[in-house]
Formats: C-alpha cells, sequence, structure tokens
C-alpha cells in the first residue's frame, strides 16, 4: 500500500476523489467542536470561562507534536532508502507544524496571564515548547537554503531527526520537573481527568485538526509536487545557474 | 552490506548516542531546570548549606489551611507539601486562584527563614469538571482533590 502510493502519480490520482470530503470533515467537526466549546459546555470549577481557551490550546499544542514526529518519521524514510516523495511529505507538513507551534504558545500565554498571573515563564514545558518551534523555524529554513531546492533535503532530514529527542522532553517535561505547567489531563495511566462534558468537545476539535491537517498537507504536496515539476524543467532548459 | 541496511544502522547508533548524551544534559541540568523547589527541598537545602540566600529563589507548594494573615496591603501564609512548610510574607497582588489548599509559586529570597516573595503566581491542576461535579463530589466524601 505505501510503496504503491509512494508514486506521485498514483497518490494524486488516489487522494483526488477523498480530497473534498477531508476538507468537508475538518469544517464540520472544527465548527461543531467550536459550537460546543464556545456554547455548550460547562465552566470548570476552578477557571471558570477561561477554560474554554483548552479546547483550541490542546489541539494546537497536539498538532504541534503530532506533525514534527511526522516530519521526522518521515525524514527517516528519506534519509535511509532515499525516497523522494518521503521529503515531499515532510517539506509539506513544516509550515502549518510551525503555525501550531506558534499558536500554542500565544494561546497558553493568553491562558496564562489569567490563571497564573503571567504571560511566560521559563518551565520546562513552556521552554521545550518554544525549542519545537525553533526547530520548525531551522527546519523551514534549512530545507529551502538552497538555489536547487533538492540540496537542501538532506541536512534538513538530519536536522528533523536531532530534532525528535525533544518530543519525549515535551510530553514528560511537567512529570519530570516541577513546572508552572499543569500535568497530563488526557494521556495518563489512570485514564482522562477531565470530566465527560468537557471531553467530548476537546474530542470532537481533535478529530476536526486531524482532518484539517490531513487536508492542508495534501494541498501543500500537490503544491510542492508541481513545484518540483517546474523546477526540473528548469533546470533541463539550463535557466537556473546551479 | 547493503547500502541501506547501513545508513539504517549508523542512523540507529546516532539516535542512541543523541538521546544518551541529551539524557545525560538534562540530569545535570537538572537543578536549573526545575522551576521551583519544594519547602522540603529547601529546608534540606538550607541546612547543608546548599543554597546562595542572595538569590533569588522560587518555592512551590499549598497555600496552608488558616495561615492567611492580611494586614493592609501586606500578606503572610504559609505553604506546604505535605511534609515540611515555609512561612511566605508577600506585599503586592494575588493572582485570582489563590486561596487555602491552592498550589502556587513564589519567586523572591530566604530571610531569616522565612520567604519573602516579590510575585506570587497561581498553578492549577490538572482535573477539570464543572462546578456541579466538584459540589457533588465534596458532599459525597469522594473528593479527591486537595482544594476544599
Amino acid at each position: 500500500m505505501i510503496n504503491y502510493l509512494a508514486n506521485p502519480n498514483r497518490f494524486l490520482n488516489f487522494i483526488k476523489p477523498i480530497e473534498f470530503s477531508i476538507g468537508v470533515f475538518s469544517f464540520l467537526f472544527i465548527f461543531i467542536g467550536l459550537y460546543l466549546s464556545l456554547f455548550n459546555s460547562p465552566e470548570d470549577y476552578q477557571q471558570g470561562d477561561t477554560v474554554r481557551i483548552m479546547y483550541i490550546h490542546v489541539p494546537f499544542a497536539w498538532f504541534a507534536s503530532f506533525l514534527y514526529l511526522s516530519i521526522s518519521i518521515a525524514s527517516i524514510f528519506f534519509l535511509i532508502w532515499r525516497h523522494p516523495f518521503a521529503d515531499i511529505i515532510a517539506r509539506s507538513a513544516a509550515p502549518l507544524g510551525l503555525i501550531f507551534s506558534i499558536l500554542t504558545i500565544l494561546t497558553g500565554s493568553l491562558w496564562g496571564k489569567p490563571m497564573w498571573g503571567t504571560w511566560w515563564v521559563w518551565d520546562a514545558r513552556l521552554t521545550s515548547m518554544l525549542i519545537l518551534c525553533i526547530f520548525y523555524f531551522a527546519y523551514i529554513g534549512i530545507s529551502n537554503a538552497f538555489p536547487r531546492k533538492i540540496d537542501g533535503s538532506k541536512p534538513a532530514a538530519i536536522l528533523a531527526i536531532v530534532g525528535m529527542v525533544n518530543l519525549p522532553i515535551i510530553k514528560f517535561s511537567v512529570d519530570w520537573w516541577n513546572t508552572l505547567h499543569q500535568p497530563a489531563s488526557i494521556i495518563r495511566f489512570d485514564g482522562p481527568s477531565i470530566n465527560q462534558e468537557m471531553l467530548l468537545p476537546l474530542v470532537i476539535m481533535l478529530l476536526g485538526f486531524l482532518f484539517m491537517s490531513i487536508f492542508i498537507i495534501l494541498i501543500n504536496i500537490k503544491t510542492n509536487l508541481i513545484y518540483k515539476k517546474y523546477q526540473s524543467e528548469i533546470l533541463k532548459l539550463g535557466w537556473l545557474d546551479v | 552490506m547493503k547500502p541501506k541496511s547501513q545508513r539504517l544502522i549508523i542512523l540507529f547508533f546516532f539516535l542512541t548516542l543523541l538521546g544518551l548524551s541529551t539524557f545525560l544534559v538534562l540530569k545535570s541540568l537538572e537543578d536549573n531546570i526545575v522551576y521551583f523547589y519544594s519547602p522540603t527541598d529547601i529546608n534540606k537545602k538550607i541546612l547543608s548549606n546548599e543554597i546562595d540566600l542572595s538569590k533569588r529563589i522560587r518555592i512551590g507548594g499549598l497555600v496552608k489551611e488558616n495561615s492567611i494573615l492580611k494586614e493592609g496591603k501586606k500578606i503572610s501564609f504559609k505553604i506546604h507539601d505535605g511534609i515540611d512548610e515555609i512561612l511566605v510574607i508577600y506585599n503586592g497582588i494575588l493572582p485570582d486562584l489563590f486561596r487555602e489548599e491552592q498550589g502556587i509559586v513564589a519567586l523572591g529570597k530566604i530571610e531569616n527563614k522565612k520567604f519573602s516573595a516579590i510575585e506570587i503566581l497561581a498553578k492549577h491542576d490538572e482535573n477539570y469538571m464543572p462546578k456541579e461535579v466538584s459540589d457533588m463530589l465534596k458532599k459525597n466524601g469522594k473528593w479527591k482533590g486537595k482544594l476544599k
């Protein structure tokens, strides 16, 4: 299956019929999720209405990390099996991940001021998230640093794999060290510590973010494939001095 | 050996070394990464003279019940971690979440075994529930949280 879809043309044919419905799903889930989280979910016993920031903060944070994991796995495939399509996938996911990591920090900051009493602290969770954001910047920078884009793929892939060590640090920072940030509420040994009425909108938002990420990355993949074709044509004509 | 499996082995070694070195770095920097000390930590450090009293530090714990004393804008209270406690003196605005048995983090210096704080931040825990549920749990005596 993976081998079959690794061919760009077959991949484009495969996604054509489902692409639109993925977009519709992402819109529906996020629409319903936002409605539930803003208007139809209870206030928290401690945080009151401020808890509603969670419904966007958590999806941003999860997908910022998850997209980075995808990029580094794709980079491993690229480095070892030299598959050009893995590189395209990694490049296509990076801008979205960067935006998610920035928005994680911004929404967290807006949440931190009313609850903690500060916009920012240098605790382990917040700092490791900032480092993830910097890794995204570095990945995008390096992968586009050469006139022939493909020359940046290998160094960028190595960087992506180096950054992978940051992912468990982000996840477990709240358990390993004293932090101002709260410990995990959802993925923990004794099950979620979020009331069901509040968990439901969050899960719907997470599904919406999943579809949205796939939808946007598919668009990016198509753009990058077209750009690659265009660059190879230009190279054939000798218009680019490299 | 095929170049493919060679690359795989190199990558595997690279990742192991990277993981190991990260672990060692984090381990040795533990004291700097920890955002705050608990009252137990801090009292141990004072006893063993491990701490520079002229430096600002952060301590964190739960606000002890019936220990809050207000005198105008001046406020004093004890924070504890279940084992040890320390007296905190503060002169400023408290965060909304400040109350008995709430987790807080204070920045300041130790003076005469008291902690004189210049900034107080509130910590909220990982439990999320509507007010009715928390009220019901408290009524039924099934409340597991530290907050009253």
